[in-house]
């Protein structure tokens, strides 16, 4: 490589590096904004504002899904295994929507630490299943844990 | 170390012909593997155990997104060579590539947008994944524009090796904003170091679109490189002696 391309390729180097750098900071900056929703943990110690609409994610509590049974109101609790933060929401729940399944919720923060969501969003994970898979490993965690 | 092989590539004559060698096993394979991970994908593979048939869209979601990025990688590089070593094969392969890889983001963007939906319960969610992959969107769009606006060819190549360098930051945001920040976005599919978390008679068909992806995009890619460099060279006599024996001798000079 003759030295003025050398150079040319050193010059290109130190621009990406640069620009790299400068969108580090500013994204470290944003850390907070960018993060889509507030995991309970944050919620519990007070980091989510309030009475602003903010985003709650984590994963539904096993057994704590409770249906109204004369309306579409529903209440759950979302953990993530540290801090767990109660939603109250009124609608219809996307179809993913279980327990033990993580889940976000828009809406706002009461004064009680309680998230009243006008929208439930579904996350899911990477780790695709055939059905007949998925009820092999349950059937195969049940026999386990009976004998 | 020897640079003349890279600077064979730089040639266009020996580009045109190298390409046009290439080409059809490219398109070959690409319509062979497309067709057995399609149908299997499509038809055969099982469903999810949550989310049923609408699983089914990662086979085409999950390449048209790998490719999105690759190509943008390709331009980057493609610009560094281009403004180091001044090869015009480097311009015209960011110039030809950006339509294909600015297609290939937006397929990414709408099979997600229509996955998004019956899973997720939105079409749109502005998390880090998502909104990056809009943002490399914007930066195609603008490589595209800026190669149109400027009419110099070699300052709108260079301004287009420039846009396409600096973009490449977004990359790993997009490829690391599921770890970096919490995202409704799923994990990685795919990763070289580990096994994906599927059973093989679902990544497999996967594998195989995912390959047809990337022949499908050089056999474009080519084909497109091809016509530009005839375009541009029209007046040598190497391009004028391609297109002579192309239509079939039959024209004089």
């Amino acid at each position: 490589m003759n030295p003025q391309r050398k150079q040319r390729l050193y010059i290109i180097i130190g621009l990406v590096a640069a620009v790299g750098a400068a969108v580090a900071l500013a994204l470290s900056a944003l850390q907070q904004n960018i993060n889509l929703f507030y995991t309970p943990t944050q919620i519990a110690n007070g980091e989510a504002p309030m009475g602003t609409r903010i985003r709650a994610g984590g994963m539904v509590e096993k057994g704590s899904l409770v249906r109204s049974s004369d309306s579409l109101q529903v209440r759950f609790v979302v953990t993530d295994f540290n801090k767990s933060v109660a939603i109250t929401y009124r609608g219809i729940l996307p179809d993913l929507f279980r327990e033990g399944q993580g889940i976000v919720a828009l809406g706002k923060v009461g004064t009680d630490g309680v998230v009243v969501a006008d929208e439930v969003l579904a996350k899911h994970d990477e780790k695709y299943m055939p059905p007949e898979v998925n009820k092999a490993l349950k059937d195969g965690k049940l026999a386990q844990a009976e004998p | 170390m020897s640079w003349t092989w890279f600077h064979k590539w730089g040639s266009p004559k020996w580009f045109y012909a190298l390409a046009g060698r290439l080409q059809p096993w490219l398109a070959l394979a690409a319509a062979l593997l497309l067709a057995v991970g399609v149908v299997w994908g499509l038809a055969f593979a099982p469903p999810d155990y949550q989310q049923g048939n609408s699983f089914r869209i990662i086979y085409i979601h999950v390449p048209a997104a790998m490719l999105a990025q690759s190509c943008y990688v390709l331009m980057a590089l493609a610009g560094v060579v281009s403004l180091v070593w001044k090869m015009k094969v480097a311009d015209i392969a960011i110039h030809c590539a950006a339509p294909v890889g600015a297609s290939m983001t937006a397929l990414a963007l709408l099979t997600g947008a229509i996955w998004g939906k019956p899973t997720w319960g939105a079409w749109w969610v502005w998390d880090a994944r998502l909104t990056s992959m809009l943002i490399l969107l914007f930066l195609y769009a603008g490589v595209i524009a800026l190669g149109n606006a400027i009419g110099n060819r070699d300052s709108a190549g260079k301004a287009c090796a420039v846009l396409s360098i600096v973009g490449v930051v977004n990359i790993p945001i997009i490829k690391y904003s599921v770890q970096w920040w919490s995202t409704l976005h799923q994990g990685a599919t795919f990763s070289l170091t580990e096994k994906p978390a599927m059973p093989a008679e679902m990544w497999l068909p996967l594998l195989f679109t995912v390959l047809g992806f990337y022949c499908l995009f050089g056999a474009v890619l080519l084909a497109r490189m091809r016509l530009a460099l005839l375009q541009r060279e029209a007046r040598s006599g190497w391009a004028q002696a391609a297109v002579r024996q192309a239509l079939g001798g039959g024209l004089a000079p």
